[in-house]
């Protein structure tokens, strides 16, 4: 009723009802229509630009492979550090945010905003590498727009300055730089994963989604290092540096029956924890790096090219009077007229008139073939980072006084690494395997360089060095014999031979019946007084492989005097 | 026992009756009361979702909800005679408010907007969206219809005062609102189609005039939204975002508190003027049909109630404050889709904020009033 007479008092109105409320409609269908281009049209175009606003791709950081003894004591292992880095322009944003981050981080304040500000066309900037974790998210708990962490790994040496200069060290982004850090840094570094992760405006990760690739940690590396015996050659040839006050010093011992190295150590010491240290003079890892001439420690070898040319056996007998020889106009001379010696004697007092008349009889080209095959003038390790091959002339540059010479141990230059393997070769009775720094489990055949017998009558040749009256009595082990040699030769100073500097060598295999372990230490001019091989060198062999030796069970293969029964005993 | 029986129908009966009853005692519309109703229940549904489970905001809203209810139910329950008598002593009350607002007015994000009453703060242009159609109605009340040309002039200066103000505060959204409000009254009052085409011609050209006068960002929103990805990190962020929580919501939604834009604040405004996309992203195509479909029955039956009002006043008023409703929700939400250019216009009885609701309501309760008391009228 009421409505109709509305209508009826008011006509005009209606028209301009339906046109409105037609507006109205129209409206309102354009507003659902927008929806529905939105919603159904787009909807997979808008749907992948709002998952690309929250999803990011995150690395998983890797960490790298763990670096034990041959009986898993850790020597370098990684540990989780944060670093702290900046968004230049986002933190720029804010007057009082370099501030705030410069004091909790202990950094001085214009020069961390001169660093942002410098950079603001960058979107990533470190400011804090490897803090400590507590401490970076002490930081990050003061939320600072614009700072954020990432997690890196910081490299430990529980081992310090006694495997230093063996493993080497990394960088700060986790990458070998030296030694068996960076020979084997492919095997170590892990593969960073990746994941797909939500994140807000601000960049802070809510939730994970899936990962696309895990991480894969590196690989572990087991060295043939046997921690006992680095120790103990570490403390002796430090104890024998210091008081011979020799300029620096290295000892390897290698395992005659698998070629593994079971010790290198190097002084003066450097700690890869420190990286104050990081000074090539410290890290170089001299074992391996420096080569010398090794003097009389060659002799052995040219004594087993003399057995193997059928000239000589172990009974010959060499005439060295009058004590002196001439060749090419070169005299070399003994201290005193030896007389005619076997090669024994020629090896224990280390003739230089014997050792010539010996080397000047043979075939040059068996010397060198010889020389060769014991791995002289060649890699010992190759891979091994900044490794010297030493310096071995071809035989046809040879002239008679250069024969005498290297005789003993002069015109070719070896290092320590590649004098022990060649010791360990005549230990192992001719057989030649090479050096490994990781562990053998196997060990390998191997490559016969010398019969067998012939290398049992050299090493019974070379046990008169450390009795009384040889060169080295105190390279002599209580209840082992040792089959070794010394070696004094002047320094070497680019060409020149520096007068009154001399390398100190002693090198042996031992037990020299059944020989286990071979080791050579050399010192670099020992200015206390002493600079024989003799008397610097060997009792640090004697001091390091006696140990060894009864650590790693070894039997004795002569008596004990009666004290050292005692005492051995009362250790057991 | 029969006795018994019936004694229980007649009180079935008497339950019924008694709550329409009951609503007619407060001159409350049912329909109205229950859409409006509906519609409050899903914004406060969807800001607790847009907040993120900010309960704090979720009361506050709530507390201005009942003031707003209570208001409404108060204005309700005044009869349109008094209001319509009410009318220029509100509308002088405004523009006194505005000049004291331009003279002593408190600043907040660049606008001078506010009163500062104390622990409340005020604005002053909330009330002006009402007081000013009022104030229109009043005008037209008692004069022929259509308008003639003087009354048209007289009607200009009415409106044009207090959205220059506005306007100045500045606040271009607010007073577009009023304007359109008014603008509204005018309208239905019944203009000769050649006066409507003049009038359009003239706000073109007006409005080509105010682009020189904008504001530097009141420009670059009205540019931006020509080519949002000009600018995809400036003004642009708003318009791009949006339609992208809208769009990557799909038809049925990525569920309740499980809208990503959203709850990552990659959505700029979310629990205020661009909620409108919390609810595309997290309840789809199918959410904001629902919403727009309990829009269009506030609005169709708020229609449908001023039509039934016989005196001039009334309808006007009433005519208005449905039509303003719904440019409310159009604007907003095609600001949100991508269909209108930015201004901050709240989504009705859903974005978080507080004048709002109070204004919106409070219209209703003009609404009811004039329905409810249309026999008194005539």
């Amino acid at each position: 009723m009421k409505s109709r007479r509305v209508r009826q008092r008011a006509p005009a109105y209606r028209w301009r009802a339906y046109f409105v409320l037609g507006v109205l409609a129209v409206l309102g269908l354009g507003l659902v229509a927008r929806a529905v281009d939105l919603q159904l049209v787009d909807y997979q175009f808008l749907s992948q630009q709002g998952n690309a606003r929250f999803t990011r791709i995150v690395t998983i950081p890797a960490h790298r492979g763990v670096i034990t003894d041959r009986y898993g004591e850790p020597l370098a292992v990684s540990t989780p550090v944060d670093s702290v880095w900046v968004n230049p322009r986002q933190i720029m944003q804010g007057g009082d945010r370099v501030p705030r981050l410069a004091q909790a981080l202990h950094l001085n304040e214009p020069t961390l905003l001169r660093d942002i500000s410098s950079n603001l066309n960058l979107d990533f900037l470190y400011v804090a590498r490897q803090l400590p974790p507590p401490q970076a998210l002490a930081v990050k708990a003061l939320g600072i727009p614009g700072v954020y962490l990432a997690r890196e790994y910081r490299r430990y040496y529980p081992a310090g300055e006694v495997t230093g200069q063996l493993i080497g060290f990394t960088n700060i982004n986790d990458q070998g730089q030296d030694g068996l850090e960076l020979e084997y840094n492919s095997w170590l570094t892990g593969l960073d994963g990746e994941k797909r992760v939500i994140e807000d405006r601000y960049g802070r990760i809510v939730q994970d989604v899936d990962s696309i690739r895990p991480a894969r940690p590196g690989r572990d590396l087991v060295l043939s290092i046997d921690m006992r015996i680095q120790y103990l050659a570490y403390r002796a040839l430090k104890a024998q540096v210091e008081a011979q006050r020799a300029s620096s010093g290295s000892m390897v011992v290698i395992d005659v029956d698998t070629g593994e190295v079971l010790a290198m150590v190097n002084q003066p010491a450097f700690n890869p924890n420190d990286r104050s240290q990081l000074l090539p003079n410290l890290y170089r890892n001299r074992a391996i790096t420096d080569t010398f001439e090794p003097g009389s420690s060659i002799k052995p070898f040219f004594i087993a090219a003399a057995l193997m040319s059928g000239q000589y056996n172990s009974h010959s007998i060499i005439n060295t009077s009058p004590g002196y020889i001439k060749v090419e106009g070169h005299i070399f001379r003994d201290e005193t007229d030896l007389g005619p010696i076997g090669i024994y004697t020629v090896l224990a007092k280390s003739s230089n008139v014997g050792m010539a008349h010996i080397a000047l009889s043979l075939p040059p080209a068996l010397i060198w073939r010889t020389l060769h095959r014991f791995g002289f003038g060649q890699f010992t390790s190759p891979g091994y980072p900044g490794e010297s091959p030493g310096v071995l002339l071809p035989y046809k540059t040879w002239h008679p006084i250069r024969i005498a010479t290297m005789s003993h141990g002069y015109g070719l230059s070896v290092t320590a690494l590649q004098l022990a393997h060649a010791y360990a070769t005549l230990g192992a009775l001719g057989v030649e395997r090479p050096v490994s720094f990781l562990r053998v489990n196997a060990p390998p055949p191997g490559r016969r360089i010398m019969p067998a017998k012939l290398c049992r009558e050299l090493l019974q040749l070379m046990r008169g060095v450390v009795r009384p009256g040889g060169t080295a009595p105190s390279g002599n082990i209580p209840g082992y014999t040792v089959a070794g040699k010394t070696g004094t030769s002047w320094e070497d100073d680019d060409g020149s031979y520096r007068e009154h500097h001399f390398n100190a060598v002693f090198a042996g295999v031992a037990p020299s019946t059944a020989p286990r372990l071979a080791a050579v230490v050399v010192l670099r001019d020992p200015r206390a007084g002493l600079y024989y091989g003799g008397d610097v060198s060997a009792p640090v062999f004697a001091k390091v492989i006696g140990r060894a030796l009864r650590l790693m069970g070894v039997a004795p293969d002569k008596p004990l005097p009666a004290a050292q029964t005692l005492q051995v005993a009362s250790l057991q | 026992m029969i006795h018994e029986e019936i004694s229980t129908d007649s009180r079935t009966r008497r339950t019924l009756s008694g709550a329409a009853r009951v609503l007619l005692a407060l001159k409350v519309d049912g329909p109205l009361a229950v859409g409006l109703g509906l519609t409050a229940a899903f914004g406060l549904a969807v800001l607790y979702s847009a907040s993120g489970e900010n309960t704090p905001m979720l009361v506050r809203t709530l507390l201005r909800l009942v003031l707003g209810i209570v208001i409404m139910l108060a204005v309700a329950r005044i009869s349109p005679n008094l209001l319509r008598r009410a009318s220029p002593w509100l509308y002088g009350l405004g523009i006194l408010l505005l000049l004291a607002v331009a003279a002593v007015g408190h600043v907040h994000l660049g606008a001078k907007r506010w009163l500062d009453l104390g622990p409340i703060h005020f604005q002053p242009s909330e009330l002006m969206k009402l007081a000013v159609p009022m104030m229109c109605a009043w005008y037209l009340h008692e004069r022929p219809l259509p308008p003639r040309w003087s009354d048209l002039g007289m009607l200009a200066l009415i409106i044009l005062a207090p959205v220059a103000l506005v306007a100045k505060e500045p606040d271009l959204g607010t007073a577009a609102l009023i304007a359109a409000a008014a603008a509204v009254v005018v309208f239905l009052a019944g203009l000769r189609v050649r006066v409507l085409i003049a009038l359009l011609l003239l706000a073109v050209a007006a409005g080509a005039v105010g682009l020189r006068f904008m504001h530097g960002y009141q420009r670059e929103r009205l540019l931006t939204f020509l080519n949002p990805e000009a600018h995809p990190l400036g003004a642009g962020y708003h318009i791009i975002q949006s339609q992208i929580a809208v769009g990557s919501g799909g038809v049925f939604g990525k569920g309740w508190m499980a809208g990503s834009q959203a709850r990552l604040d990659f959505l700029p405004e979310r629990t205020t003027d661009f909620i409108f996309a919390v609810i595309g992203e997290e309840f789809g195509l199918l959410g904001l049909v629902v919403l727009l479909l309990l829009y269009a029955f506030v609005i169709g039956r708020s229609i449908y109630l001023s039509m039934q009002c016989p005196d001039t006043f009334s309808r006007l008023l009433g005519g208005s404050i449905a039509l303003t409703f719904f440019v409310y929700v159009f604007i907003n939400a095609g600001m949100v889709t991508g269909l209108v250019p930015v201004v901050g216009v709240p989504l009705p009885l859903v974005s978080y904020g507080g004048s709002s609701v109070v204004t919106v309501l409070s219209g209703f309760g003009i609404l009811m009033s004039l329905y409810s008391h249309r026999k008194l009228m005539g």
